[in-house]
């Protein structure tokens, strides 16, 4: 079992002959993806590695049973590339796109809960159900499947923390990267929900940054709502006030957003916060009740993008 | 991005907002003649993106243009929280029967643009929100609808019981809220707003962040950045395309991802060290990136090591090593520097460094304890040479 993609999803690829598109298309499809189709406005009619493209999503949509869209076309026809996924009927968009501009989102946003679609993103690696289905364009030799589902904020250091992870010999069932942007469609409390409705999700590795409350809220759902364990990293202690740190989202302001009121709330919602993205598999044999040197620690070997 | 006072309210006039006369200085000459042609009392302010400029002593008063020439060599040359002032703005002096607050800003749990307003206006509206947050009535906006007259009404009065005080401040509501949407603030602010005896409603300071993605559709704006305003290694890094902010602490931290390089920061001051700066070199792996990123470090003379943590995804970690190679056949640095490269070519990234002696470290942890180790190592050294 897994969150929101399965060995069934059937993937569309919009942007598919860009240079990201083309590349990642191939990417989830060696993974095992069941990627159906791309789209490219004036590209109809052609292949990529195999892969038909449509003009239209329409037309792509009426030929297969579309459930997902990976998005990887530029800032400023990305929001245009998403509402034409939701007029195509398609239920779950994943918006890799990063530089979209926020009063733009907000409108997207709007739409896109008015229809009753997930939009996973922007400015997001992606999501993967180890061994089945990856949508984005998270390193599938990262994962493993496994019983702990995976939330971030973040991309790399969600691969570090996913990694550590793999390496301890613990595996998972979806891993999520929802984005570091101001306006995104799936927060934390959507995932968790998932993951605590996932029978086959044991335990949960939340990881966050700076800025914004979504870790605060995360936590009073966890308080309020789930019986599984959760554990979590934070980055971005070390951040002044008023400083963007790379991600749009990620900014300190005033006192609000800071990485000490997010631990001291995870904390209260019972949530142990580790020091180190390293540290994230010890705290999950913690939570469940293992031991961390009776799990058998796969050999550390060298790993291609894949 | 940040805009300055002077270039916020000449936007604002462009949407009709009533702001006070004035122009911008950058000599004490300039600010008397400026100061000559309002013919009335004036106020200097101090052009710098910190807040705060008040208190500093970067805003003063002056009756005359003598006095405008003499308070424009005052705050001229400052420094006010680590930014020099290079321009002043000489302005209308207005004496405020009352000063209220208006600010729009993206409510991020909402999803839709919040209008705030206060009647306390004038001070740190943070420090309200904290304090008394009953001061302050919000209202949300429906991004797809826009703002209906209405809403900027039932604010307008909760701030002004005279409908003649009322009636304007509605109207620059409403012309705010279009400031906002025209161009992709993501904060649009006047503090204070103020009514002068005369019953004019009028913004007395002004003050814009954009929307950094949606530059590309704002040239007007982009156009408004004031490089004297940033720190120079920051603007070297923007224009490069990397993440770049100064920290002032001795390790230098290469990274890619923002999250990452936060969590190496953090790491950092975990075992001791203090990080000197943010850079995230982006997903791209260009090795010319890599070159900039090490001499935009490296002209950060606190820096006693550099910790370069690349984990490639859709970053090559051989591009990385290249980098590295090239800059320091180019800089031939004094300062020691560590690498960790893990992921996509990390076999390839470690033949070309192997030839050059350049040390290495497996883990994230590793390569952060062995960057504080070498920068300790540098300052001992250092103390024995004194």
């Amino acid at each position: 079992m897994s969150i929101f993609v399965d060995r069934e999803t059937c993937v569309l690829v919009q942007g598919i002959t860009g240079r990201d598109g083309s590349f990642h298309a191939r990417q989830m499809k060696n993974y095992g993806t069941k990627v159906a189709a791309g789209v490219t406005p004036g590209k109809g009619g052609t292949l990529v590695d195999g892969i038909p493209v449509f003009n239209t999503v329409e037309e792509a949509a009426a030929r297969f049973s579309i459930d997902a869209t990976a998005i990887y076309v530029p800032p400023a026809l990305a929001a245009d590339a998403m509402y034409e996924a939701v007029d195509a009927g398609i239920k779950l968009i994943v918006c890799i796109t990063e530089g979209i501009p926020a009063n733009e989102m907000m409108r997207v946003y709007a739409r896109v809960r008015a229809a009753g679609v997930r939009l996973i993103g922007p400015n997001c690696p992606g999501l993967i159900t180890p061994g089945e289905c990856k949508v984005g364009i998270m390193p599938g030799s990262l994962v493993t499947p496994g019983n702990v589902g995976v939330v971030s904020r973040s991309g790399t250091l969600t691969y570090e923390a996913i990694w550590a992870l793999t390496q301890a010999g613990m595996g998972q069932t979806t891993c999520v990267g929802i984005g570091g942007d101001p306006i995104i469609g799936t927060d934390f409390v959507a995932c968790l929900e998932a993951f605590e409705n996932d029978p086959a999700t044991d335990a949960v590795v939340l990881i966050g940054e700076i800025g914004g409350s979504d870790e605060e809220t995360a936590a009073r759902f966890i308080e309020q709502h789930m019986s599984k364990p959760v554990v979590a990293f934070i980055a971005g202690q070390t951040a002044p006030p008023g400083k963007r740190m790379g991600h749009a989202g990620a900014i300190v302001m005033g006192s609000s957003g800071s990485a000490a009121d997010k631990i001291a709330a995870l904390n209260r919602a019972g949530v142990p916060v580790a020091g180190s993205p390293t540290e994230l598999p010890e705290f999950v044999a913690r939570v469940l009740n293992q031991d961390l040197d009776a799990v058998p620690r796969s050999e550390r070997k060298a790993y291609q993008y894949a | 991005m940040v805009i300055h006072e002077h270039n916020a309210k000449q936007i604002f006039a462009g949407h009709g907002i009533p702001v006070t006369e004035g122009d911008i200085a950058a000599t004490p000459g300039e600010a008397e003649v400026i100061a000559r042609r309002i013919g009335k009392p004036v106020v200097v302010k101090a052009q710098v993106h910190v807040g705060g400029r008040g208190k500093a002593g970067g805003i003063l008063f002056a009756d005359d243009p003598e006095t405008a020439r003499a308070q424009a060599e005052k705050i001229l040359g400052m420094t006010i929280k680590g930014l020099p002032v290079h321009e002043v703005l000489v302005t209308t002096a207005e004496k405020p029967l009352a000063e209220s607050y208006v600010g729009i800003v993206l409510d991020r749990n909402a999803k839709k643009p919040v209008i705030m307003v206060s009647s306390a206006g004038g001070v740190d509206i943070e420090d309200v929100a904290a304090r008394t947050p009953e001061k302050i009535r919000r209202q949300h906006i429906d991004p797809v609808e826009g703002i209906h007259p209405y809403q900027a009404r039932r604010l307008a009065y909760y701030l002004y019981d005279d409908p003649v005080l009322a009636k304007q401040a509605a109207d620059i509501i409403l012309k705010l809220y279009g400031v906002f949407e025209d161009c992709d603030a993501s904060l649009a602010e006047i503090n204070p707003l103020i009514a002068n005896p005369e019953g004019r409603i009028i913004a007395l300071d002004a003050k814009m962040n954009i929307d950094d993605n949606a530059l590309y559709r704002q040239p007007a704006i982009a156009s408004m950045r004031d490089p004297k305003a940033e720190d120079p290694a920051e603007a070297e890094a923007r224009e490069a395309g990397l993440s770049y902010i100064k920290l002032g602490g001795t390790i230098g931290c290469i990274v890619n991802g923002a999250g990452l390089a936060m969590a190496t920061m953090d790491l950092v001051k975990r075992y001791g060290g203090e990080p000197a700066n943010f850079l995230d070199i982006g997903g791209s792996s260009n090795p010319q990136k890599v070159v900039t990123a090490i001499k935009i470090i490296l002209s950060d003379p606190k820096v006693r090591a550099i910790l370069i943590n690349i984990l490639g995804g859709i970053t090559r970690c051989d591009d990385v090593a290249t980098g590295i190679v090239e800059a320091f056949r180019q800089f031939q640095p004094a300062v020691p520097v560590v690498i960790r490269l893990a992921g996509t070519n990390e076999a390839a990234a470690a033949d070309i460094l192997r030839h050059t002696g350049l040390p290495t470290a497996p883990s994230l942890d590793e390569v952060v304890k062995k960057a504080i180790e070498m920068s300790r190592a540098q300052d001992s050294a250092q103390e024995r040479r004194k």
